[in-house]
């Protein structure tokens, strides 16, 4: 079975192995889209535009990062403890039903009551959902990267039809979605103007949160030598499987959380795919950013730039917008090359000094 | 008897500075079982795998019917009827028994072929009386019948000469006895066995002649007839020259740790607990001695609480222990020198300050009032790099940087700095140089000094005996007798390691 090792090589290295991958990316893209015929300095160039060129773009980056920060906040903590788990997206989506029916059937209460139960509730289900997971492996030793996977399905599917021809479809019955949030559970806008919303200051303060919980708390000692070498921390009595299932069970939660504001600050009602594949995404991220809070904050940015910055790229160049895909696929494969990048640049950059030293 | 169908000469094989064979000569004659005798890392398997081409020896050479044979693998040795059953076996569980008879024989078998290779395997079965359907499934067998099966795709292979390795460990006494009647039927049909042991008793029985292989150079052979078991567990042990050590008499009678009646489930049968009664006096060193596999690990686990006792009671310091968990017990003073270092004592990536602290990461001064001190455990990490002389003295590396020896005396560091009242150590000198192991052995007598008790079990009977205030020698998960050490002579403390109860006479199967 594979296991994610977390390295904890020196930043240097870590930093070194990044700015190579993203190197390649730009490169093999910029081939790409010479390819296409279309000038590759254009097209970044209308990409950073779109991503951060206005009030608006800004605003628009910074609700794409959210999501894909919390869930990527969370599969850190997971990866860290040595898990593989792929079920974010099965955990936003049941985050965001959750917050949908806190949203829908306690809609009467004030707004500053509502919105923290409404994301308390989908934190809930995020947890619960990937509890599930967390017990079929501690306890059964169901491999975690299948059963996430097939949780995502069933969460999905059972969604779409809670809102198809379930209970949760809207009163006129005519779409497949189910009806508004009350307004008390939207979240409020935090730059007049723009959609960017409360959810921004949840994302910033979680990441302290997981920073915290990793490196300041004994837990996150000890998840991180379980995710290391679970035989060594049995037998300093470190209980394994309970924090396996407490790490996806958190991973869960930070899940849940991002459905839960995608849901009340941008749709304000549940429809299908409405987690947009942040879940997925995510995974990349947790991965770029070197599974630590500050450089997934870094990662999160740049993926959430890709995804509106591409737009703008396709309205002025008309370069298609499948190509960020191509992107972002590549960034994970550089990402994941990443070991062997680094050690090849190191050789690179040593082997003038080792030759002679040799000859000396 | 005295044609000699096999002769290696002076065999030498390296493992970078290791030398696991020196100069080996050893011979099988047509027609006999030859024991291969040695404790566990004598070089009785390196020898065999050279002779089966799995490894190529740096010097001396190896003589098939008088003609020199160049090994490239077991291919070529199988070609030449060469045949090992290894200790663990090679089968394919879902195939059936014919299938992995055949397998890596026939690359496309035809019905035709199969049918054809199912008629000599019946053939075969018939000759030697073996009772195996052909078309069960390996994974439904018995450890047993498993056996059996190596043993016939050997023959259908055309071994003429037959290496088996360890066969016994795995067996029942019944499947013994059944095996030993094949082997003397194969020599009987003028096959040539060779027989890895390091159990005296049944090389005495099934064995023509024995060669006693120590640390790598084959110390002498003999014709099984002419010498006693207590000669061959002399010759096996030897009187190597020893560690010496002031042993201060142990003061108190109080016992800090008992067991009554353990049963633990081991990986094997032979490494279940067995009814086991144990106690360990304050300032006591009670050493546990032992071939490797015969329990010793399970007996650990179960000390440390890491291990499921199925029946029986622990106690420690009066009180008893036998559910509480790992945790816990450390928190009450039990230290754990791990059997595998790199595994089970160490978390590689975290750097050494960080593993200092895996014991105790959440108590103070590395946890207060629920927050983890990063400070704490570096400040604890540069003290006791200095304390315990732990090269270099960089406790911000890694764990996996230090050679073996300093990863030692990491996780002595951080055992020992709890003040433990109860250390288990399990081959805590294993691959480590003279200098390294002596730090570790003061280390153990240093904790014996300031009254607490030491478990120390140990392979290496010099280490056992150098230490250890009282030696228990264990054999199949059971206390096989107890000694003070210089009491009794290697030869005896040889004939319990082997399955002879102390007092019993020689010659009696366990």
């Amino acid at each position: 079975m594979e296991r994610r090792k977390p390295s904890e090589s020196p930043l240097f290295q870590q930093l070194l192995g990044l700015g190579l991958a993203l190197l390649l990316v730009i490169v093999v893209t910029s081939v790409l889209i010479a390819l296409s015929g279309k000038s590759p300095l254009a097209a970044f160039q209308a990409m950073i535009k779109g991503a951060f060129g206005t009030k608006n773009s800004t605003a628009e980056t910074m609700i794409k990062t959210v999501p894909l920060l919390l869930a990527a906040l969370g599969l850190t903590i997971c990866y860290r403890t040595g898990l593989t788990s792929l079920g974010s997206e099965g955990q936003i989506v049941i985050g965001g039903l959750m917050a949908t029916i806190v949203g829908i059937y306690m809609g009467g209460l004030p707004k500053p009551i509502l919105v923290p139960l409404a994301m308390i509730a989908g934190m809930i289900g995020g947890g619960l959902w990937a509890s599930i997971a967390g017990f079929l492996k501690a306890k059964l030793g169901v491999s975690e990267i299948i059963n996430t996977i097939m949780l995502n399905y069933v969460a999905t599917y059972f969604v779409s039809y809670l809102i198809s021809s379930g209970p949760l479809q809207e009163e006129s019955g005519f779409y497949p979605q189910s009806d508004l949030l009350s307004q008390n559970a939207w979240l409020s806008s935090i730059l007049p103007g723009t959609r960017m919303h409360t959810g921004v200051i949840v994302a910033a303060v979680s990441v302290v949160a997981v920073y915290l919980l990793l490196w300041k708390l004994p837990l996150g000692y000890q998840m991180r030598a379980v995710g290391n070498n679970p035989i060594a921390a049995r037998t300093n009595g470190i209980k394994v499987a309970r924090n396996m299932v407490l790490a996806m069970v958190l991973s869960g939660v930070f899940a849940g959380l991002a459905g839960a504001i995608e849901l009340m600050g941008i749709h304000h009602r549940l429809m299908n795919g409405f987690s947009s594949s942040y879940g997925f995404d995510a995974m990349a991220v947790a991965l770029l950013g070197g599974l630590h809070p500050a450089g997934v904050t870094v990662a999160a940015l740049f993926f959430g730039a890709l995804r509106t910055g591409a737009n703008t790229m396709q309205r002025t160049l008309q370069v298609p917008v499948s190509l960020v895909n191509v992107i972002q696929g590549l960034v994970i494969l550089f990402v994941l090359m990443q070991a062997v990048l680094r050690s090849f640049t190191i050789k690179l950059f040593t082997s003038k000094k080792g030759a002679a030293a040799k000859e000396a | 008897m005295g044609e000699k169908v096999l002769e290696m000469r002076n065999v030498t094989k390296r493992f970078g500075r290791l030398i696991a064979n020196d100069k080996v000569n050893f011979d099988l004659e047509k027609g006999e079982v030859h024991a291969l005798l040695g404790e566990n890392g004598a070089g009785k398997t390196t020898l065999m795998n050279c002779l089966y081409g799995i490894y190529s020896p740096e010097e001396g050479e190896i003589l098939l019917r008088g003609q020199p044979l160049a090994l490239n693998g077991p291919k070529d040795a199988i070609a030449h009827n060469i045949g090992m059953v290894h200790q663990h076996f090679m089968l394919v569980p879902p195939l059936t028994v014919l299938q992995n008879i055949v397998l890596g024989q026939e690359c496309r078998l035809s019905p035709m072929k199969l049918d054809r290779a199912r008629r000599e395997v019946e053939e075969l079965c018939r000759l030697y009386g073996f009772q195996l359907d052909l078309d069960t499934k390996v994974a439904d067998l018995s450890v047993g019948a498993q056996q059996r099966v190596e043993l016939v795709k050997a023959l259908y292979r055309g071994a003429d000469i037959l290496i088996l390795d360890e066969p016994t460990a795995v067996l029942t006494p019944t499947e013994v006895e059944g095996l030993f009647e094949i082997l003397r039927q194969f020599v009987s049909q003028g096959k040539s066995i060779i027989i890895i042991s390091h159990k005296l008793w049944e090389v005495k029985q099934i064995s023509n002649r024995v060669t006693v292989l120590r640390s790598g150079a084959a110390v002498s052979t003999v014709f099984t007839a002419d010498v006693e078991e207590s000669d061959l567990a002399d010759m096996m042990v030897g009187k190597k020259v020893s560690l010496q050590y002031e042993k201060t008499p142990v003061k108190s009678q109080e016992a800090i740790f008992e067991m009554r009646n353990v049963n633990v489930t081991g990986s094997q049968r032979a490494s279940s607990l067995k009814d086991l009664s144990l106690h360990i006096c304050k300032g006591e060193i009670l050493g546990i001695a032992g071939v490797d596999g015969n329990g010793q690990l399970e007996l650990s686990e179960a000390v440390m609480g890491l291990a499921e006792i199925q029946s029986g009671q622990v106690f420690f310091d009066g009180e008893e222990i036998t559910r509480v968990p790992t945790r816990r017990r450390i928190e009450r003073g039990f230290a754990h020198i791990p059997e595998e270092r790199m595994t089970q004592g160490l978390v590689m990536n975290f750097s050494a300050s960080e593993n200092m602290i895996l014991n105790c990461y959440d108590r103070p001064p590395f946890t207060k009032n629920h927050i983890f001190d990063n400070r704490a455990v570096r400040e604890n990490g540069k003290k006791l790099v200095e304390e315990y002389d732990v090269r270099p003295r960089s406790p911000e590396a890694a764990a996996r940087s230090f050679s073996g020896g300093n990863q030692q005396k990491v996780i002595i560091a951080r055992e020992f700095s709890q003040d433990p009242k109860l250390v288990v150590a399990v081959q805590p000198t294993r691959g480590l140089d003279i200098g390294a192991s002596e730090f570790v052995h003061h280390k153990l007598l240093e904790r014996k000094e300031q009254g607490a008790g030491v478990l120390l079990i140990s392979a290496d009977l010099d280490e056992v005996l150098a230490v250890s205030d009282r030696v228990l020698v264990i054999n199949e998960g059971e206390i096989m007798g107890e000694f003070i050490p210089g009491t009794i002579s290697y030869g005896d403390i040889g004939l319990m390691m082997g399955g002879t109860r102390q007092g019993k006479k020689e010659g009696d199967p366990a």
